[in-house]
Protein backbone atom coordinates (compact mmCIF):
# COMPACT_ATOMS: atom_id res chain seq x y z
CA UNK A 1 0.00 0.00 0.00
CA UNK A 2 2.76 2.42 -1.24
CA UNK A 3 1.30 3.80 -4.40
CA UNK A 4 -1.09 6.56 -3.15
CA UNK A 5 -1.25 9.78 -1.07
CA UNK A 6 2.51 10.82 0.64
CA UNK A 7 0.89 12.54 3.64
CA UNK A 8 -2.00 10.08 4.38
CA UNK A 9 -0.48 6.58 2.46
CA UNK A 10 -0.31 3.85 4.30
CA UNK A 11 3.25 3.16 5.10
CA UNK A 12 3.06 6.79 6.49
CA UNK A 13 0.49 6.05 8.62
CA UNK A 14 2.23 2.97 9.74
CA UNK A 15 5.50 4.44 10.35
CA UNK A 16 3.34 6.57 13.02
CA UNK A 17 1.83 4.25 14.69
CA UNK A 18 5.23 2.49 15.39
CA UNK A 19 6.94 5.69 16.58
CA UNK A 20 3.90 6.51 18.63
CA UNK A 21 3.70 3.12 20.64
CA UNK A 22 7.56 3.23 20.44
CA UNK A 23 7.57 5.20 23.84
CA UNK A 24 6.69 4.16 27.13
CA UNK A 25 5.04 7.35 28.28
CA UNK A 26 2.50 6.74 25.71
CA UNK A 27 1.54 3.22 26.01
CA UNK A 28 0.76 4.40 29.39
CA UNK A 29 -1.62 6.61 28.11
CA UNK A 30 -2.94 4.23 25.82
CA UNK A 31 -3.34 1.83 28.64
CA UNK A 32 -5.06 4.29 30.85
CA UNK A 33 -7.60 4.79 27.94
CA UNK A 34 -7.59 0.88 27.84
CA UNK A 35 -8.81 0.68 31.03
CA UNK A 36 -11.58 3.68 30.70
CA UNK A 37 -12.50 5.83 27.61
CA UNK A 38 -13.20 9.20 27.35
CA UNK A 39 -10.79 10.72 29.66
CA UNK A 40 -10.14 14.32 29.97
CA UNK A 41 -6.66 15.49 29.64
CA UNK A 42 -6.49 17.15 33.32
CA UNK A 43 -7.23 13.22 34.60
CA UNK A 44 -4.97 11.98 31.98
CA UNK A 45 -2.41 14.55 33.55
CA UNK A 46 -2.90 13.60 36.85
CA UNK A 47 -2.08 10.06 36.24
CA UNK A 48 1.60 10.92 35.33
CA UNK A 49 4.81 12.52 36.80
CA UNK A 50 5.30 15.26 33.96
CA UNK A 51 3.71 18.36 33.30
CA UNK A 52 1.02 18.82 31.32
CA UNK A 53 2.60 20.94 28.42
CA UNK A 54 4.49 17.27 28.73
CA UNK A 55 1.23 15.36 28.32
CA UNK A 56 -0.07 17.63 25.50
CA UNK A 57 3.00 16.71 23.83
CA UNK A 58 2.42 12.87 23.52
CA UNK A 59 -1.35 13.25 23.16
CA UNK A 60 -0.09 15.04 19.93
CA UNK A 61 1.72 12.06 18.96
CA UNK A 62 -0.66 9.87 19.75
CA UNK A 63 -3.47 12.11 17.68
CA UNK A 64 -1.18 12.29 14.53
CA UNK A 65 -0.78 8.87 14.71
CA UNK A 66 -4.90 8.42 14.93
CA UNK A 67 -4.30 6.07 17.97
CA UNK A 68 -6.27 8.59 19.95
CA UNK A 69 -9.47 10.47 18.78
CA UNK A 70 -10.78 13.27 20.61
CA UNK A 71 -14.20 14.23 20.88
CA UNK A 72 -15.75 17.26 22.99
CA UNK A 73 -18.92 16.29 25.20
CA UNK A 74 -20.87 19.61 27.11
CA UNK A 75 -17.40 21.52 27.98
CA UNK A 76 -15.02 18.92 28.01
CA UNK A 77 -12.87 16.99 25.57
CA UNK A 78 -12.24 13.80 25.93
CA UNK A 79 -9.75 11.84 24.69
CA UNK A 80 -10.94 7.99 23.66
CA UNK A 81 -8.38 5.35 22.42
CA UNK A 82 -9.12 4.27 18.33
CA UNK A 83 -7.73 0.31 18.44
CA UNK A 84 -8.37 0.66 14.27
CA UNK A 85 -4.30 1.78 13.20
CA UNK A 86 -3.14 -1.45 15.91
CA UNK A 87 -5.19 -3.43 13.86
CA UNK A 88 -4.47 -2.31 10.40
CA UNK A 89 -0.65 -3.17 11.69
CA UNK A 90 -1.98 -6.26 13.09
CA UNK A 91 -3.61 -7.38 9.57
CA UNK A 92 -0.91 -6.09 7.24
CA UNK A 93 2.04 -6.96 9.43
CA UNK A 94 1.16 -9.88 11.64
CA UNK A 95 -0.65 -11.95 9.10
CA UNK A 96 1.99 -11.50 6.76
CA UNK A 97 4.48 -13.56 9.24
CA UNK A 98 1.60 -16.33 9.83
CA UNK A 99 0.70 -16.81 6.02
CA UNK A 100 -0.01 -20.10 6.42
CA UNK A 101 -3.08 -19.92 9.24
CA UNK A 102 -4.61 -17.28 6.62
CA UNK A 103 -3.95 -19.69 3.59
CA UNK A 104 -5.79 -22.62 5.78
CA UNK A 105 -8.28 -20.08 6.34
CA UNK A 106 -9.00 -19.07 2.68
CA UNK A 107 -9.01 -22.81 1.56
CA UNK A 108 -11.58 -22.82 5.09
CA UNK A 109 -13.60 -19.86 2.78
CA UNK A 110 -13.67 -21.62 0.10
CA UNK A 111 -14.92 -25.11 1.14
CA UNK A 112 -17.83 -23.28 3.50
CA UNK A 113 -18.88 -21.11 0.21
CA UNK A 114 -18.78 -24.08 -2.26
CA UNK A 115 -16.09 -23.40 -3.75
CA UNK A 116 -17.05 -20.12 -5.51
CA UNK A 117 -15.01 -17.95 -3.49
CA UNK B 1 -11.56 6.72 40.54
CA UNK B 2 -11.84 10.14 39.41
CA UNK B 3 -14.44 13.15 39.63
CA UNK B 4 -14.07 12.84 35.55
CA UNK B 5 -17.23 12.02 33.47
CA UNK B 6 -17.71 8.65 33.12
CA UNK B 7 -17.93 7.52 29.74
CA UNK B 8 -19.26 4.16 27.88
CA UNK B 9 -18.83 5.85 24.57
CA UNK B 10 -16.29 3.52 21.99
CA UNK B 11 -15.04 5.31 19.13
CA UNK B 12 -13.61 4.15 15.77
CA UNK B 13 -11.61 5.93 13.43
CA UNK B 14 -9.98 4.92 10.01
CA UNK B 15 -9.05 6.51 7.06
CA UNK B 16 -9.94 4.86 3.38
CA UNK B 17 -8.93 5.65 -0.20
CA UNK B 18 -12.44 5.96 -1.53
CA UNK B 19 -15.46 8.49 -2.39
CA UNK B 20 -18.18 9.55 0.38
CA UNK B 21 -20.55 7.51 -1.89
CA UNK B 22 -19.04 4.19 -2.02
CA UNK B 23 -18.26 3.97 1.49
CA UNK B 24 -21.97 4.71 2.39
CA UNK B 25 -22.77 2.12 -0.06
CA UNK B 26 -20.52 -0.30 1.94
CA UNK B 27 -22.16 0.94 5.20
CA UNK B 28 -26.02 0.45 3.90
CA UNK B 29 -26.31 -1.55 1.41
CA UNK B 30 -26.22 -5.60 1.86
CA UNK B 31 -24.60 -6.53 -1.21
CA UNK B 32 -21.93 -4.85 0.18
CA UNK B 33 -21.77 -5.34 4.27
CA UNK B 34 -22.30 -9.25 3.23
CA UNK B 35 -18.40 -8.89 2.21
CA UNK B 36 -16.69 -7.76 5.45
CA UNK B 37 -16.74 -7.82 9.15
CA UNK B 38 -19.38 -10.19 10.67
CA UNK B 39 -20.71 -10.76 6.89
CA UNK B 40 -24.57 -9.73 7.84
CA UNK B 41 -26.80 -8.17 5.31
CA UNK B 42 -27.94 -4.76 5.65
CA UNK B 43 -31.31 -4.19 6.00
CA UNK B 44 -31.98 0.08 5.98
CA UNK B 45 -35.03 1.80 5.78
CA UNK B 46 -33.16 4.72 5.37
CA UNK B 47 -35.39 7.27 7.04
CA UNK B 48 -35.55 8.76 10.42
CA UNK B 49 -38.03 6.27 11.86
CA UNK B 50 -37.18 3.57 9.78
CA UNK B 51 -36.39 0.06 11.01
CA UNK B 52 -32.68 -1.40 10.46
CA UNK B 53 -32.35 -5.03 10.84
CA UNK B 54 -29.08 -7.34 9.82
CA UNK B 55 -29.88 -10.71 8.31
CA UNK B 56 -26.95 -13.53 8.80
CA UNK B 57 -25.70 -14.21 5.40
CA UNK B 58 -25.06 -17.82 4.45
CA UNK B 59 -21.46 -17.35 5.02
CA UNK B 60 -22.18 -16.39 8.99
CA UNK B 61 -25.02 -18.96 9.43
CA UNK B 62 -21.93 -21.51 8.36
CA UNK B 63 -19.32 -19.79 10.36
CA UNK B 64 -21.62 -20.32 13.36
CA UNK B 65 -23.09 -23.61 12.72
CA UNK B 66 -19.06 -24.53 12.56
CA UNK B 67 -18.55 -23.31 16.27
CA UNK B 68 -21.51 -24.41 17.46
CA UNK B 69 -23.09 -20.63 18.20
CA UNK B 70 -26.26 -20.38 17.16
CA UNK B 71 -27.25 -17.63 14.45
CA UNK B 72 -30.96 -16.14 14.90
CA UNK B 73 -32.90 -14.66 11.85
CA UNK B 74 -32.33 -11.06 12.82
CA UNK B 75 -28.77 -10.21 14.27
CA UNK B 76 -28.81 -6.84 14.78
CA UNK B 77 -32.08 -4.62 15.01
CA UNK B 78 -32.69 -0.98 15.71
CA UNK B 79 -34.25 2.29 14.41
CA UNK B 80 -33.19 5.06 12.15
CA UNK B 81 -32.88 8.61 13.73
CA UNK B 82 -30.80 10.72 11.14
CA UNK B 83 -29.89 10.08 7.80
CA UNK B 84 -27.53 12.40 6.04
CA UNK B 85 -26.06 10.73 2.75
CA UNK B 86 -23.17 9.94 1.71
CA UNK B 87 -22.27 11.81 5.32
CA UNK B 88 -24.13 10.93 7.95
CA UNK B 89 -26.40 7.77 9.57
CA UNK B 90 -27.28 7.43 13.10
CA UNK B 91 -29.19 4.43 14.51
CA UNK B 92 -30.03 2.80 17.70
CA UNK B 93 -28.52 -0.31 17.70
CA UNK B 94 -29.47 -4.11 19.67
CA UNK B 95 -27.51 -6.77 19.11
CA UNK B 96 -29.56 -10.19 19.01
CA UNK B 97 -26.42 -12.61 18.09
CA UNK B 98 -25.39 -12.64 21.84
CA UNK B 99 -28.13 -13.77 24.15
CA UNK B 100 -26.22 -11.47 27.01
CA UNK B 101 -26.33 -8.47 25.37
CA UNK B 102 -29.83 -8.47 24.16
CA UNK B 103 -31.30 -7.98 27.59
CA UNK B 104 -28.82 -4.59 27.41
CA UNK B 105 -31.14 -3.38 25.11
CA UNK B 106 -31.04 -0.81 22.13
CA UNK B 107 -27.47 1.72 22.44
CA UNK B 108 -26.31 4.52 19.22
CA UNK B 109 -24.65 4.14 16.27
CA UNK B 110 -23.19 6.72 14.24
CA UNK B 111 -21.08 6.92 11.07
CA UNK B 112 -19.70 10.06 10.55
CA UNK B 113 -18.20 10.29 7.03
CA UNK B 114 -15.68 13.23 6.20
CA UNK B 115 -13.63 13.91 2.91
CA UNK B 116 -10.11 14.73 3.33
CA UNK B 117 -7.66 15.59 1.32
CA UNK B 118 -6.51 13.40 -1.65
CA UNK B 119 -9.65 10.94 -2.43
CA UNK B 120 -9.37 9.84 1.10
CA UNK B 121 -12.03 9.59 3.75
CA UNK B 122 -12.28 9.50 7.50
CA UNK B 123 -14.78 7.09 8.60
CA UNK B 124 -15.49 7.35 12.61
CA UNK B 125 -17.89 5.23 14.51
CA UNK B 126 -19.08 6.29 17.89
CA UNK B 127 -21.17 3.73 19.50
CA UNK B 128 -22.68 5.08 22.43
CA UNK B 129 -22.71 2.03 25.18
CA UNK B 130 -24.66 3.26 28.20
CA UNK B 131 -25.61 0.67 30.43
CA UNK B 132 -24.72 -2.06 28.19
CA UNK B 133 -21.02 -3.70 29.57
CA UNK B 134 -21.56 -6.99 27.86
CA UNK B 135 -22.05 -5.36 24.39
CA UNK B 136 -19.19 -3.23 25.19
CA UNK B 137 -16.80 -6.21 25.34
CA UNK B 138 -18.02 -7.62 22.32
CA UNK B 139 -17.91 -4.77 19.68
CA UNK B 140 -14.69 -3.87 21.62
CA UNK B 141 -13.20 -7.41 20.52
CA UNK B 142 -12.83 -8.35 23.99
CA UNK B 143 -14.15 -11.44 23.11
CA UNK B 144 -12.60 -12.45 19.96
CA UNK B 145 -10.62 -15.03 20.89
CA UNK B 146 -14.36 -16.99 22.06
CA UNK B 147 -14.96 -16.77 18.40
CA UNK B 148 -16.95 -13.55 18.85
CA UNK B 149 -15.34 -11.32 16.14
CA UNK B 150 -12.93 -8.92 16.68
CA UNK B 151 -15.56 -5.55 17.04
CA UNK B 152 -15.19 -2.20 15.41
CA UNK B 153 -12.05 -2.53 14.83
CA UNK B 154 -11.99 -5.96 12.98
CA UNK B 155 -14.77 -4.64 10.84
CA UNK B 156 -13.84 -1.47 9.60
CA UNK B 157 -9.84 -2.68 9.31
CA UNK B 158 -11.65 -5.53 7.02
CA UNK B 159 -13.86 -2.25 5.84
CA UNK B 160 -10.88 -0.21 4.29
CA UNK B 161 -9.10 -3.63 2.75
CA UNK B 162 -12.41 -4.23 0.77
CA UNK B 163 -12.53 -0.84 -0.94
CA UNK B 164 -8.69 -0.29 -1.13
CA UNK B 165 -7.98 -3.67 -2.36
CA UNK B 166 -11.38 -5.05 -3.35
CA UNK B 167 -10.83 -7.63 -1.41
CA UNK B 168 -11.56 -8.40 2.45
CA UNK B 169 -8.59 -9.53 4.45
CA UNK B 170 -9.79 -11.93 7.10
CA UNK B 171 -13.24 -13.16 6.00
CA UNK B 172 -13.38 -16.03 8.59
CA UNK B 173 -11.26 -14.36 11.35
CA UNK B 174 -14.25 -13.94 13.35
CA UNK B 175 -14.97 -17.52 13.32
CA UNK B 176 -11.57 -18.82 13.90
CA UNK B 177 -10.53 -20.80 16.45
Amino acid sequence: MTEWSPILGTVNDDDRVFKALADPTRRFLLDRLFQRDGRTLTELESDLDMTRFGVMKHLKVLEEAGLVVTRKEGREKLHFLNPVPIRLVHDRWIDKYTERQVSALADLKHELEGGSA
Amino acid sequence: MSTDTMTATQVYRVYIKATPEKIWDAITKPEWTERYGYSNLADFDLRPGGAYKAYPSDAMRKGGEANGIAIPDVVVDGEVLEVDPPHRLVTTWRMLMDPESTPEGFTRVTFDIAETNGGVCRLTVTHELENAPRLALVVGGGMEDQGAGGGWAWVLSDLKSLLENGAPMNMQDGFKE
